[in-house]
């Protein structure tokens, strides 16, 4: 084995369960969960917690197939995950994954998911974000509290046109950035998206394979002054009708 | 950042020139700076005024396995700055899920993570039968224990021959890909496919194992780790391996969680958070094994955890072999499960439940679930919304190689260009996961 290279790297413990949100067996550990209900059974600890601490600022919860669900108001979410991941009874300090889901009733909101992990308690929770539809859809970032939540953030602006103020680099992650067919997993995209195949065929045939690059990519080398001149001009140009920015397909 | 340590002495080989002086770690990049390591004295390099370089990896570059574009920013031969594009694979699988039975999202799965399409059936299946709310057979259950391991050694065993055919080695790449050759036989002597499998049901599997498989399996067990020690003693002690890969990308456990990494990229920093253990299913808390840690977070740990991984592997399988039980692979609902074609053409009620089942397909009450299982990359969850009818909702994949590509700006800043495609090599992305 080869020696350590810093003395800074630390080990997060994983310590013996406390309470089990989806199965545990007597003596803490856990387990396999079996036979759980559809709706009801017992429900996070965090719950509690987050009602004593947030009151009104907490909707509603329920609890499907063993796991727990937080109805949370939406300008309070930063708050909510700032104390779910510094509060050392809490410690939700694993992001898995930020989504959102659109009903196909249409009057019903979108919903914006996050799954939080507590590594150390072995803890499980679902915070929900509902927003309707007539408003603007935008939800507070939480990359400041989680820096995992980059991606993630972008890919769900992305796919359902939900914007997360205070991201720093709020661009499309999947799409390209001048991808003008909407949003794809919203429930009024068709399958096949807007465009005819020929419309997209001759948009890709078109399209030129410099717009891979941003011109935030290009400037920051300093490159940009050394392109080709007329690179430089569609560059420009695509720069003035806002098409190297979030603003596309709004 | 990069603390590239001189490894000969360490690795025991005898580190020394022809000449009888103590050979060197070549030049790492310290700050943005390129400095020599044990060097007696630190002589900074003389500042060369020159513009930074923009320079473009990918999408076409078989060190990016798969289609992944990185934008660098040089100065000289040090990462500045990472500008990860990804999105070229995107085929829309959570959009084409919306309109698809349960059942026929499967092979869907397949081509995601194709290194490990049946740990995917496996998996989707699992939050499926959640959503259902109904269970599985013990021999099922045996099985797919059996599936997620045999795809877990498939996928890092391409991982260590790809990754080190990326640093420079080729001998282990055909050692490796010939075990791997092995566990495809196998699989395709079971479901008669070998890389898209869709190998499970939602409530049971496409079929039991046939006779005699499981000396197949058993014939591999032993061959196996006879392969993987010899492919693995050629790189654990090897002064060009170590000196490519040891120190570099390293991750903190802090920094690991908070980027949301899992699987061996978190394990490799300390974290011994694994999905099997923390929160089992499939009844792996039965199962005697152990989960490898590193220390020092850097892309050597992670192989070392993916090879410890392996054997691990091994030691499940073993343990899986010995309690398979007899008895029926599929639930006995015929909610979900299709009769048998005989009955089909001949009983009354069966042939409705077959047309029921095909024409409109299984209905889940309203619910959601999400259901993570250890994926070779890290925790796999499929999240999964039912409004009643028979497609879903809303099928999220939550991708481990998606978060933990995410991180890699982090990783690859202040090394050298040479090591990006060792550190990005250490993640063992497929794009298919990533773009989905």
């Amino acid at each position: 084995m080869h020696p350590l290279p810093t003395a800074e790297i630390t080990t997060v413990a994983t310590v013996p369960v406390v309470q089990a949100a989806i199965a545990s067996d007597s003596n803490g550990a856990p387990v396999t969960p079996y036979h759980l209900v559809h709706r009801g059974g017992p429900s996070n600890p965090s719950v509690e917690a987050l009602q004593a601490r947030f009151g009104d600022e907490i909707i509603r919860s329920e609890v499907t197939w063993g796991e727990t669900t937080v109805f949370v108001r939406g300008d309070a979410l930063h708050a909510i995950v700032r104390w779910l991941h510094d509060e050392p009874s809490q410690r939700y300090d694993y992001l898995v994954d930020i989504t959102a889901v659109e009903y196909r009733d249409a009057d019903r909101p979108i919903e914006v998911v996050w799954h939080l992990r507590a590594l150390a308690h072995r803890q499980f929770l679902r915070l929900k974000v509902e927003l309707p539809k007539r408003r603007t859809l935008s939800v507070t970032s939480i990359m400041d509290i989680y820096s995992g939540a980059d991606w993630l953030e972008r890919e769900c602006y992305d796919m359902f046109g939900i914007r997360f103020e205070g991201h720093p680099d709020l661009r499309r992650l999947l799409l390209w950035e001048t991808y003008k067919e909407g949003y794809p997993l919203r429930k009024d995209f068709p399958l096949r998206g807007r465009f005819s195949r020929a419309e997209q065929l001759k948009q890709a045939l078109a399209a030129d394979p410099e717009a891979r690059y941003s011109k935030d990519e290009l400037s920051i080398a300093e490159a940009f002054d050394s392109l080709p001149d007329d690179m430089k001009r569609r560059l420009a140009d695509r720069a003035e009708r806002h098409e190297l920015n979030d603003e596309v397909g709004e | 950042m990069s603390t590239r340590r001189t490894i000969e002495v360490a690795l025991g080989t005898s580190g020394l020139d022809a000449q009888g002086k103590p050979l060197r770690a070549p030049l790492v990049a310290q700050g943005g700076q390129a400095v020599a390591l044990e060097a007696p004295t630190l002589t900074r390099e003389p500042e060369i005024d020159s513009d930074h370089m923009l320079i473009n990896i990918g999408p076409q570059h078989p060190a990016t396995h798969g289609v992944l574009r990185l934008v660098l920013e040089l100065d000289g031969e040090t990462v500045v700055r990472c500008i990860p594009h990804i999105g070229y694979l995107h085929c829309g699988f959570e959009k084409i899920g919306e309109y698809r039975q349960y059942n026929q999202i499967i092979p869907w799965t397949d081509r995601e993570d194709y290194l490990n399409s049946p740990g995917n059936n496996v998996a989707f299946v699992l939050g499926a039968e959640r959503l259902f709310g109904v269970g599985m057979t013990d021999r099922c259950k045996v099985l797919r224990v059996i599936l997620m391991e045999l795809s877990r050694i498939i996928s890092h065993l391409v991982w260590l021959g790809t990754t080190s055919v990326d640093i420079g080695a080729f001998t282990p790449f055909l050692w490796l890909y010939q075990e791997r050759e092995n566990v495809y036989n196998l699989l395709e002597g079971w479901v008669g496919a070998r890389l898209t499998t869709t190998a499970t049901r939602v409530g049971g599997m496409a079929a039991d194992i046939p006779d005699g498989w499981l000396d197949g399996l058993k014939a591999f067990l032993r061959g196996f780790p006879k392969t993987l020690d010899e492919s693995v003693r050629m790189l654990e002690t090897n002064a060009i391996w170590a000196g490519r890969t040891v120190g570099l990308g390293a991750m903190s456990a802090q920094e690991a969680v908070n980027a949301g990494l899992s699987g061996p990229m978190l394990r490799a920093s300390g974290v011994a958070y694994d999905v099997r253990k923390d929160f089992p299913y499939l009844d792996y808390e039965t199962y005697d094994f152990d989960v490898a840690v590193g220390t020092a977070g850097d892309v050597y740990d992670r192989f070392l955890v993916r090879v410890e991984e392996m054997r691990q592997s091994v030691r499940i399988l073993e343990q899986a072999l010995q309690r398979l039980p007899d008895g029926p692979v599929n639930i006995d609902d015929p909610r979900l499960i299709l009769p048998p074609k005989h009955k089909a053409t001949s009983e009354m009620e069966s042939m409705i439940h077959h047309f029921k089942l095909v024409m409109e397909g299984p209905r889940p009450p309203a619910g959601e679930c999400y259901v993570a299982v250890e994926s070779p990359k890290g925790e796999k969850g499929y999240y999964m919304v039912s409004d009643g009818s028979s497609k879903p909702v809303r099928w999220r994949i939550r991708p481990p190689s998606f978060v933990n590509l995410s991180a890699i700006p982090k990783m690859v800043e202040g090394h050298l260009l040479s090591d990006v495609i060792a550190i990005n090599a250490s993640i063992d992305i497929v794009m298919g996961e990533i773009d989905r």
